[in-house]
């Protein structure tokens, strides 16, 4: 298992090199306007050619990515072209704001939609049909939509939570709770959509595999059957889909973060992309990549303390 | 972006059937034809949208600027005094193709690359797989905020990245089904004949990927829109063109003067995203065929089965099972009668063999001794008798108190039939301590006792090990302690020895005639192989198509079949089953179990 780990740890570690490299690449390509954008149509050649000087934009790619990498190992991931705030702070005052609406979404998500899904496999008939048509309705809609749909209805018309803004937890907690429902909500809606039916499906197909027909056969109650080894052996299949979800969600928050006005991640990346602050864009990429790849570790950890041939690859 | 998984849509072993008989069942389910009907409304109207929208995309009227549903405009005006009708036509154009362009890319990119990684597998195979789990995991939505910088306002290029994004899901499920039919016999065949790589591909390959390519793109198309509106609505859009995402927008924007834009935009999503998600849902049941059947709730005994409470014709017989019938619902509501009135009996202590081909009906009778029939089949007649007691009055609750303490288990494919994540001793000892109220240590002094008379070399360390850490061999001696671990009666065995070794079948045999010979059990086994029935059974049952053809003493049968299909089955089996050798001893049980690992 200590292999294992290791193992799965370094091809972590690889991608996320992979990632800021080839984002890196992508991003400061375009390196000449750069300095022209942020100077404006007027400045002259030599203001731009010491502005590019000042950036460190008038060294190759490579060696550029090399420092850029060498600061964000320690921490530093520069400072904002536009605001001279550092990114690093920017982003810590941020990702508060999204990881407290994603977290809490996929956790209400995962007890909803391991719920509904393991009822909808095991009882069938109409219980099962109605979870089918709920998931399709829930798919089909987009989830900032819904959110604009809350808004609309509960914050706007009944009042009963603010339609924007963000209280930190540690301000207070009523305040955060009411302030991330509506946005928690929407993302609920549409994440238990999807994991419900693939749970469903996932657990559908454990059910009809030979081992559960022989612990049946060997006289297990049912509930044990199901519970013990039923749900055990879909939890690989659950998990998965639920990192994904969570990955999604870290995504849409962009949008669901404009419908509450959130001060998030993804209101954070729309800013410094509409203005062209690359330092700010490629810190937020690195920590979303860093995020999902944190994730994907610990959905092949938990697949692997399931699973013990999962252990093998 | 929802980057759901895409995997779960198809599974590769379905893919061969014939397209014709797919698109027959596609058009018998309503659901999907009208799925398909409002799509295409939806794509025909964007199509059309000159003629059919009132007025034109940019027509703008100062006075009904969010303006509510009225004569002029019949869903109101948006935040700049257009008419919402018209812009949401208009903006089915862009929304449409913007979002199909992503389907093409990702197929296009996405199959042809995982046609030449399976079919050729190699250098290219490990690459694109690294590639493919590069791009999924990358935050998408982020990536494409991100690109916003380098690309602006283009709607249409940033489409096209996200469908770079989505094409490791085709090349996934190309890539996977090419594998399962790469080294199929007919695409071996058309290979040795001397058939070019191009030409199989094109004509085997492509006829078995095309259905779940066409379901993928159908729940790829959706997820793009989606996307594309996302996109759009925090304003990374093209402005000038409207787009439902843009509308969206529009409405947000003017969320407390005209909450009304709110919905026409969204449920036109909803609705199109709604049917590509039904038609591919509808594709992906025609494809499945008779196996996606209309599942009723848990019924496994027929009403009807449970009134029929006849005496048993002979009460002392351990088990008897009379004028059984098992049927399976179909999807219109009829029933597929598999076994019909099907009876026999068992005496303690005597083996019945239940031979016939397979789809005979001999696996389904002896799974509804057990009330353990797969989902949708059911007893729909007779019954079963357990020393006298019908099983067909039993509850659910009664019949699990049966199961294991009374009537023990043997599968048929042992690897199958443990539980991969529980250890092989953890396996055995639940039973004992759940059913047989054993406690932990004495059931696994049991259990150790029952692997070990089972013929297993080195019990404690199968106890401790993973079923994937065992032989076949040594698994079935395991599901063999299994099923007698709570000390039946009677024992059903369903093809104990198919999936094994020749060698090691006739030692399991001989286990199973030991453990027969030891307990007096009574033993109902199931098997098409007439030297199993030679070797162990004191009386044989022959069935063919649901029914029992002939039944007597194996000697009688043997000598003087009186069923034309008996003696077709003898002299088709009798040449190659596995007979006893009788001259030279077998070698003692301890050292071949040991082998066997």
């Amino acid at each position: 298992m200590t292999g294992y780990v290791i193992q799965r740890f370094a091809s972590a570690m690889l991608l996320l090199l992979t990632i800021t490299a080839v984002a890196y690449g992508l991003i400061y390509s375009g390196g000449a306007e750069v300095s022209r954008s942020i100077l404006g149509e007027l400045a002259t050649d030599e203001q731009v050619a010491a502005k590019n000087v000042e950036l460190g934009l008038d060294q190759p790619l490579p060696i550029q990515y090399g420092n850029w990498l060498a600061n964000a190992v320690r921490g530093d991931l520069g400072r904002s072209w536009f605001s001279a705030e550092r990114v690093s702070d920017a982003i810590a005052s941020r990702l508060g704001v999204t990881l407290s609406i994603v977290s809490v979404a996929i956790l209400i998500c995962t007890v909803i939609s391991v719920a509904l899904g393991a009822f909808a496999a095991v009882r069938r008939g109409w219980w099962d049909r109605a979870v089918q048509i709920v998931s399709v309705i829930g798919e089909a809609l987009p989830n900032f939509w819904v959110g604009l749909l809350l808004v609309a209805t509960f914050a706007i018309s009944l009042r009963l939570f603010p339609a924007t803004g963000f209280v930190p937890l540690n301000r207070s907690p009523l305040g955060w709770l009411s302030s991330i429902t509506l946005p928690v909500t929407a993302l609920v809606i549409g994440g238990v959509a999807s994991a419900a039916a693939q749970v469903r499906g996932a657990l559908i197909d454990v059910l009809s595999r030979d081992y559960i027909r022989t612990l049946r056969a060997r006289g297990l109650p049912e509930n044990r059957v199901i519970l013990r080894h039923a749900l055990r052996n879909a939890a690989p299949a659950a998990i998965t889909v639920l990192s994904l979800q969570f990955i999604g969600m870290i995504g849409g928050a962009v949008m669901i973060e404009k419908v509450f006005a959130l001060p998030g991640m993804g209101t954070l990346a729309i800013d410094a992309t509409v203005r062209g602050d690359i330092p700010v864009i490629m810190g937020v990429l690195i920590t979303m990549a860093l995020i999902v790849v944190v994730v994907n570790l610990f959905v092949d950890l938990a697949n692997a303390w399931i699973n013990p041939k999962a252990r093998l690859a | 972006m929802s980057t759901v998984d895409l995997e779960a849509v198809t599974t590769p072993a379905v893919a061969t059937r014939q397209g014709r008989a797919v698109l027959r069942r596609f058009l018998r389910n309503p659901l999907a034809v009208i799925a398909s009907l409002v799509f295409l409304a939806i794509v025909l109207s964007a199509v059309f949208a000159l003629w059919l929208a009132p007025y034109g995309a940019n027509f703008t009227k100062l006075a009904l600027v969010t303006a509510p549903p009225g004569e002029e405009f019949l869903l109101g005006g948006d935040g700049a005094g257009r008419d919402v009708l018209s812009r949401l036509i208009y903006a089915g154009q862009l929304t449409l193709a913007g979002s199909f362009l992503t389907v093409l890319v990702a197929a296009g990119l996405g199959v042809s690359t995982g046609l030449i990684a399976g079919y050729f597998g190699g250098w290219f195979d490990r690459f694109g797989g690294w590639m493919a789990n590069f791009l999924i995991v990358l935050p998408g939505t982020i990536v494409l905020v991100a690109m916003f910088t380098l690309i602006g306002p283009n709607i249409i290029i940033t489409m096209v990245v996200l469908g770079v994004l989505i094409a490791p899901n085709f090349f996934r499920l190309v890539r996977n089904l090419v594998i399962s039919v790469r080294n199929e016999l007919y695409v071996d065949a058309a290979r040795v004949s001397g058939l070019s790589d191009g030409r199989i591909i094109s004509r085997h390959i492509l006829s078995v990927v095309r259905a779940p390519i066409i379901i993928m793109a159908a729940s790829v198309w959706g997820i793009a829109i989606v996307v594309q509106a996302g996109l759009e609505f925090i304003g990374l859009g093209d402005p000038t063109t409207p787009t439902w995402g843009s509308m969206l927008l529009d409405a947000y924007n003017n969320i407390y003067i005209g909450r009304h834009l709110l919905l026409p935009p969204g449920l036109m999503i909803g609705l199109t995203v709604g049917a590509l998600i039904l038609i591919g849902n509808g594709l992906r049941d025609a494809l499945n065929g008779e196996e996606a059947i209309m599942v009723a709730p848990r019924q496994r005994v027929k009403d009807t089965a449970r009134a029929a409470v006849a005496v048993p014709s002979v009460p002392e017989a351990l088990l008897e099972v009379h004028g059984l019938s098992v049927g399976y619902a179909g999807r219109d509501g009829s029933t597929k009668t598999v076994v019909r009135s099907v009876g026999f009996t068992i005496a303690r202590g005597e083996i019945l063999g239940l031979v016939g081909e397979s789809g005979s009906g001999k696996t389904q009778t002896a799974l509804s001794v057990l009330r353990l029939l797969p989902e949708g089949g059911m007893v729909t007649g007779g019954g079963i008798w357990l020393e006298g007691q019908n099983l067909a009055g039993f509850s659910d609750a009664q019949m699990q108190a049966i199961r294991g303490r009374r009537i023990g288990y043997i599968p048929q494919e042992p690897m199958s039939n443990l539980d991969p994540l529980f250890r092989v001793g953890s396996q055995l000892c639940e039973p004992l301590q759940v059913v047989g109220g054993l406690s932990r240590q004495e059931a696994r002094d049991k259990a150790l006792a029952l692997l070990e008379r089972v013929g297993i070399a080195d019990p404690h360390r199968v106890f401790m090990s993973y079923p994937h850490q065992i032989s076949g061999g040594m698994a079935q001696r395991v599901l063999i302690a299994g099923a007698l671990s709570c000390d039946p009666d009677l024992l059903i065995a369903d093809e104990p020895t198919t999936a094994l070794d020749v060698t090691v079948q006739a030692e399991i045999l001989d286990l199973i005639r030991d453990l027969q010979a030891e307990r007096n059990l009574g033993v109902l086994m199931v098997t098409h192989n007439f030297g199993v029935v030679a070797d162990l059974c004191d009386r044989v049952a022959v069935m063919r198509g649901g029914e029992i053809v002939e039944l007597g003493p194996v000697n009688d049968i043997f000598a003087r079949p009186q069923h034309d299909y008996t003696r077709t089955l003898l002299a088709s089996t009798l040449e190659d089953a596995p007979v006893r050798p009788p001259l030279v001893p077998r070698p003692p049980r301890q050292q071949s179990a040991g082998a066997e690992a």
